[in-house]
């Protein structure tokens, strides 16, 4: 705990680009997922059930089959490889958003669908044309969306098995806080790995409890109806 | 049955089903050779459950497509134009998960209006449905009857031609039906023809100037108020109201 207290600049150095990698991670894996995950809930054309039931599929994607895939893709002989983005944060954010986008996408698609059913009849009958709910079901469905958001966050920053085989956990540049965990435990440095471990714990907690603090903010209207 | 209500035609706005057919599985869920509303209205809609009351009403706002049929308004087949004319409130009001008068506000937005005008509009609206003061609370936690009302509201702010109602009052207590049957006899005597679904009869005899009565499907009798409760013409109209005396 000493470590946390006395601001240990290498901790927080760690600490600082596990938050950076994962919430670009987010930001990208939620304007891919999101879009799709709307289009898949309002759009209709063949094949749509298939889709939807790989998505599903992938939100279950083990994490070291994401980091080998990605590993594939970017190593020297790779298809991309020659962007040289191996051991690079870059390699970690495309890991993660390779876990975290499917996540996003159908829990998105499945809050919009669901709200989607309900709105339908009434948003036709205000003259409101199916693509034009969109925008409107997306906003009301802003709780469950943002609820959608924060779960992909947890699941990318308490990731570790994909990060470390694209990262590397190299020293400074690539070792964020799950992989030095696994690192300085093996080590035997349990300080550091308790420290940065109660931080997790820390983020992780408060993800969860905003998640649930904003499902009792959005039950609180339905309530009175109960 | 058209020239039944003839005489009291004056210029209303004319809605016009013929020929409308939904079958499902091999069976016939509506099934309308013709059926006319050229009176002043209100016109209620009465039947037992299952009757099909809500599918007709659904295709003469063109929520559905029927297998084959024409519903016309104003002698034209129904098309965006006119259904832009038209309003519906459901059974169980759909309300959007935002503040009572952003539900108003989202209705009016669509006409273009200022937001100088479209906040006095809201305030009207709010005044008229007695929902004063509860501009910014969540529409999602009024009360049952504060939630129709809003739905009305809503509704009513696309100054539709035509208002369908779905059964409005039917999960709500004696004293919020009360309120919203006055609500909707305000909006027919400003203009707007009602057309409104109910199986209430005591409802159908203090709203309605003519009644349609369904059957599975079938318009069983169409006719004057005043003539259907006190001379019934079909089996079907006779029965219905003996139940219902019965109940
Ligand atoms: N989408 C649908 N698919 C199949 N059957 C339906 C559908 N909608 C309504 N029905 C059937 O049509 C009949 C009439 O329904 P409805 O118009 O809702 O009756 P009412 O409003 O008079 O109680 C019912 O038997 C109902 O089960
Ligand atoms: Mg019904």
């Amino acid at each position: 705990m000493l470590l946390i207290l006395s601001g240990d600049s290498e901790l927080w150095a760690i600490v600082l680009l596990s938050l950076k990698v994962s919430l670009l991670a987010v930001v990208v894996a939620a304007a891919i997922g999101m879009p799709l995950g709307a289009a898949l809930a309002v759009g209709r054309f063949p094949g749509r059930r298939l889709v939807v039931v790989l998505l599903n599929a992938l939100m279950g994607l083990p994490p070291v089959v994401v980091g080998l895939l990605v590993y594939l893709m970017l190593s020297r002989s790779g298809p991309l490889g020659v962007l040289q983005l191996l051991y690079t944060p870059t390699a970690m954010i495309i890991a993660q958003v390779v876990l975290v986008t499917p996540i996003i996408a159908a829990l998105t698609r499945q809050t919009v669908e669901t709200l989607d059913a309900e709105y339908a009849e009434q948003l036709r009958s205000l003259g409101v044309s199916r693509l034009a709910s969109v925008p409107t079901l997306v906003w009301d469905g802003r709780v469950a969306l943002l609820t959608a958001l924060l779960a992909g966050f947890g699941r990318a920053i308490a990731e570790v098995g994909a990060v470390i085989m694209v990262g590397g956990n190299i020293n400074h540049v690539t070792r964020v806080m799950t992989t030095t965990i696994a690192l300085e435990t093996s080590k035997g440095n349990l300080a550091l790995a308790l420290a940065l471990g109660a931080i997790l714990i820390g983020i992780a907690v408060s993800v969860t409890g905003l998640v649930s603090l904003l499902a009792v903010r959005e039950g609180q209207g339905e309530m009175r109806h109960a | 049955m058209r020239d039944l209500l003839a005489d009291e035609t004056f210029g209303q706005p004319l809605i016009e089903a013929s020929g409308l057919r939904i079958g499902r599985n091999g069976g016939t869920l509506l099934d309308i050779a013709h059926l006319a509303l050229d009176g002043p209205g209100p016109t209620v809609i009465l039947g037992p459950n299952g009757a099909g009351k809500s599918l007709l009403l659904r295709c003469l706002h063109g929520l559905i497509t029927p297998d084959c049929g024409v519903v016309r308004q104003g002698g034209i087949p129904l098309n965006a134009a006119a259904r832009s004319r038209q309003a519906m409130v459901f059974q169980k009001p759909v309300l959007l998960r935002r503040s009572v008068a952003a539900n108003l506000d989202f209705v009016l937005k669509r006409q273009k209006l200022s937001r100088r005008d479209r906040k006095a509009r809201i305030a009207t609206l709010l005044d008229e449905g007695g929902l004063e003061g509860k501009a910014r609370q969540p529409a999602r936690s009024l009360s049952g009857g504060e939630a129709q009302r809003l739905a009305i509201l809503r509704a009513l702010a696309r100054a539709p031609d035509i208002l369908f109602l779905d059964e409005p009052t039917s999960a709500l207590d004696p004293s919020a039906t009360q309120r919203i049957e006055a609500m909707v006899l305000i909006a027919a005597r400003r203009g707007t023809r009602i057309v409104m679904v109910t199986h209430d009869i005591g409802q159908a005899r203090r709203m309605g100037h003519d009644i349609v009565l369904m059957q599975t499907g079938q318009v069983a009798e169409h006719a004057l108020a005043r003539d259907f409760f006190d001379a019934p013409q079909s089996q079907a109209a006779r029965r219905f109201l003996a139940g219902a005396l019965v109940l």
